[in-house]
């Protein structure tokens, strides 16, 4: 319940949808932004800071600094090295297909899961999250033996880039599932009812109620599909072939760099993947956000 | 830090002294008892079977009675970094001499760990042509490689430090031990359109071929030994012309332990273990310890020979200028024809 109470922290300076009660002049929410925080919500801070800083923005800020100790030319310069910028590329790429296709399947395997009665869908419910139980590597090692050279279903995607986003879809699937969930869970099945009553078609009835809902769980859940992906070494690593320039991931050209001692290339490379997490993360918070104010 | 704290520790010391002098007792050879001594070694994967019965030979002498091992094993490169960040180790063991180079670089092994009798190598191997059980396609010279159709496998030469050792190989063997530098390049051109698959280390490799994938492997002779002994149906050929891998070793400089480490590094080219290293596939840096035999090729050449290992990873592995790195780009622009969902 200290969250409530609002804080002094960076989140401060987001505006809290919950509570602020609509009816208030903007003037309110200041005033209580100046408010001393309690003890506890001190303490609670001064914990996740804490946290945070150690386990995360430290780490972070060394490969920041780490890609940035040679100039800013070195920086571009390593990012742009040819066999970098296609690793690059390709990962990117791949990354966002994948987002895209765990949007759509993603979404509607939670439908499926939480709509539809059929036996065995709590097996399948607990199926969902297997894929981040099973070590990438070994990921790797059975998607090689079913879709490579020597495939019993015979689809050979082995050493190509369709078995890299193949591998990709198979570590992040339980992203985008597992955000929509619950919110398809807890959706008013009501307001879906009035929608019909009133003549509105099924089609109409997803897009205005069902979709718009969904929505910032649908983003978000794409998001971390994306974040996982351009970072994954061990599904793709033996699947892809590693041929650079063709199906060499980022993630592999990076170890390429430090098996090189070249450090610093290894960062830069590293903190480009960083940036371009970063800014989708904030893109799609920002979608969110107008989403959220228009609707 | 009280007295009772220093007590304890007063009592427990004369007790595993107390301990030891029993055991050297029982064990009749009084005199030479040390306190017992822990040496870690930190080595690359490859050796792992052989450093086993290796350190259990070593126990049983009197210089390694008292001496118990800490293993750590994994890839070269990594172990190496490992080392240089902090890893204790008394005794490092690498596939190639730049991860020792590293090491010396970051202060933590003497300059001259080279300089002795066997100049810091302790066995070595060559690099061969592996192919499917009976050698179907007759793939045994470096040119048979460039046939049409036939596949080639063999790791990612940025990612896997050994794996430049195949990268040169084929290379001094076509440029005539590195005087026709363009003659070499060219046939690294040519080649590797033929590879079809670059994994990130040799063993990831060599399961990349057992699984079906390739006509041929470039390889380590040991490591293709070693497969063979468990059981891989493969065969390999020594090419006329190939590179003799040289594995260093070396005793750390802030060992705490040096003459137990010194002591095991010596005992590495005793004929015994030398044996025992022939019997897992290396070659003996020593002459006549019996075991296996392994033809010498005849046009067999060394790293040395083509100019050592820092102006070749210069020239063939930056990940800019070098050589491999504009092979593979030419490589990537004129076949990325394959299925693109991602790029562009």
């Amino acid at each position: 319940m200290a969250a409530t109470q609002t804080s002094t922290g960076p989140g401060a300076a987001a505006p809290g949808p919950v509570e602020a009660v609509p009816d208030r002049p903007p003037a309110r929410r200041t005033r209580r932004v100046r408010r001393r925080p309690s003890v506890g919500t001190g303490l609670g801070l001064g914990t996740a800071v804490l946290y945070l800083s150690l386990i995360v923005l430290l780490p972070l800020a060394v490969v920041v600094w780490r890609a940035g100790k040679d100039g800013p030319d070195y920086f571009w310069q390593a990012v742009r090295t040819p066999d970098s910028w296609a690793a690059l590329e390709l990962t990117l790429g791949a990354s966002a297909l994948v987002a895209l296709v765990n949007l759509v399947m993603g979404t509607i395997i939670a439908w499926v899961l939480v709509r539809d009665r059929f036996p065995g869908v709590a097996v399948v419910d607990v199926l969902i999250d297997l894929p981040f139980a099973l070590p990438t590597i070994v990921a790797g090692l059975v998607l090689l033996a079913l879709y490579g050279a020597t495939s019993p279903l015979h689809i050979n995607l082995a050493y190509t880039q369709a078995g890299v986003v193949v591998a990709l879809l198979f570590v992040t699937l339980p992203f985008v599932v597992r955000t929509v969930q619950p919110v398809l869970l807890e959706l008013d099945r009501d307001m879906e009812q009035a929608a019909y009553s009133l003549g509105a078609s099924q089609w109409v009835t997803f897009r205005r109620i069902i979709l718009p809902n969904l929505a910032p769980a649908m983003l978000s859940g794409a998001g971390l599909a994306f974040t996982r992906s351009i970072a994954e070494y061990g599904s793709t690593v033996l699947i892809s072939g590693n041929l650079p320039f063709k199906t060499e991931v980022a993630a592999v050209n990076v170890v390429g760099r430090i098996e090189s001692d070249n450090v610093t290339g290894a960062a830069a490379v590293s903190t480009a993947l960083l940036l371009v997490a970063f800014a989708v993360l904030i893109l799609l918070n920002l979608v969110q956000r107008w989403a959220a104010r228009r609707g | 830090m009280g007295r009772t704290t220093r007590t304890v520790a007063v009592l427990a010391a004369l007790a595993l002294a107390g301990g030891i002098a029993a055991c050297a007792n029982g064990s009749g050879s009084g005199s030479s008892a040390g306190p017992e001594v822990t040496l870690s070694l930190v080595a690359y994967s490859t050796p792992q079977a052989a450093y086993k019965k290796i350190i259990k030979a070593f126990q049983g002498t009197p210089a390694g009675k008292n001496v118990k091992f800490k293993e750590s094993y994994g890839g070269s490169g990594d172990q190496s970094r490992a080392v240089e960040s902090g890893l204790k180790a008394d005794i490092v063991a690498f596939s190639l001499e730049p991860d020792i180079t590293r090491l010396v670089k970051a202060g933590l092994v003497a300059g001259d760990w080279n300089s002795g009798e066997h100049n810091g190598i302790v066995t070595d191997s060559v690099v061969v042509i592996a192919t499917r059980k009976g050698n179907p396609k007759n793939l045994k010279t470096w040119d048979d490689l460039l046939g049409s159709g036939v596949q080639v496998i063999t790791p990612n030469p940025f990612t896997s430090g050994g794996a430049r050792w195949n990268v040169l190989a084929a290379y001094g063997a076509k440029s005539k031990n590195g005087a026709d530098k363009v003659a070499g390049v060219t046939y690294l051109a040519s080649l590797f359109p033929h590879v079809s698959v670059q994994d990130n280390s040799a063993r990831a490799s060599l399961q990349t071929f057992v699984g079906g994938k390739g006509d041929a492997m470039l390889a380590y002779e040991n490591d293709s030994i070693f497969a063979q002994q468990n059981g891989q149906a493969l065969d390999y050929t020594i090419p006329d012309d190939t590179i003799l891998i040289e594995n260093p070793i070396a005793v750390t400089k802030n060992s705490a332990h040096q003459a137990e480490a010194k002591a095991f590094l010596d005992f590495l080219f005793t004929p015994t273990v030398q044996k025992i290293f022939a019997e897992n596939g290396y070659r003996p840096v020593v002459q006549g310890v019996g075991g296996p035999s392994f033809p010498t090729p005849p046009g067999l050449f060394t790293i040395k020979d083509l100019g050592g290992w820092s102006t070749l990873n210069k020239d063939f592995f930056d990940p800019a200028a070098g050589v491999m790195a504009g092979i593979e780009q030419k490589l990537g622009v004129a076949t990325s024809t394959s299925p693109s969902p991602g790029s562009k």
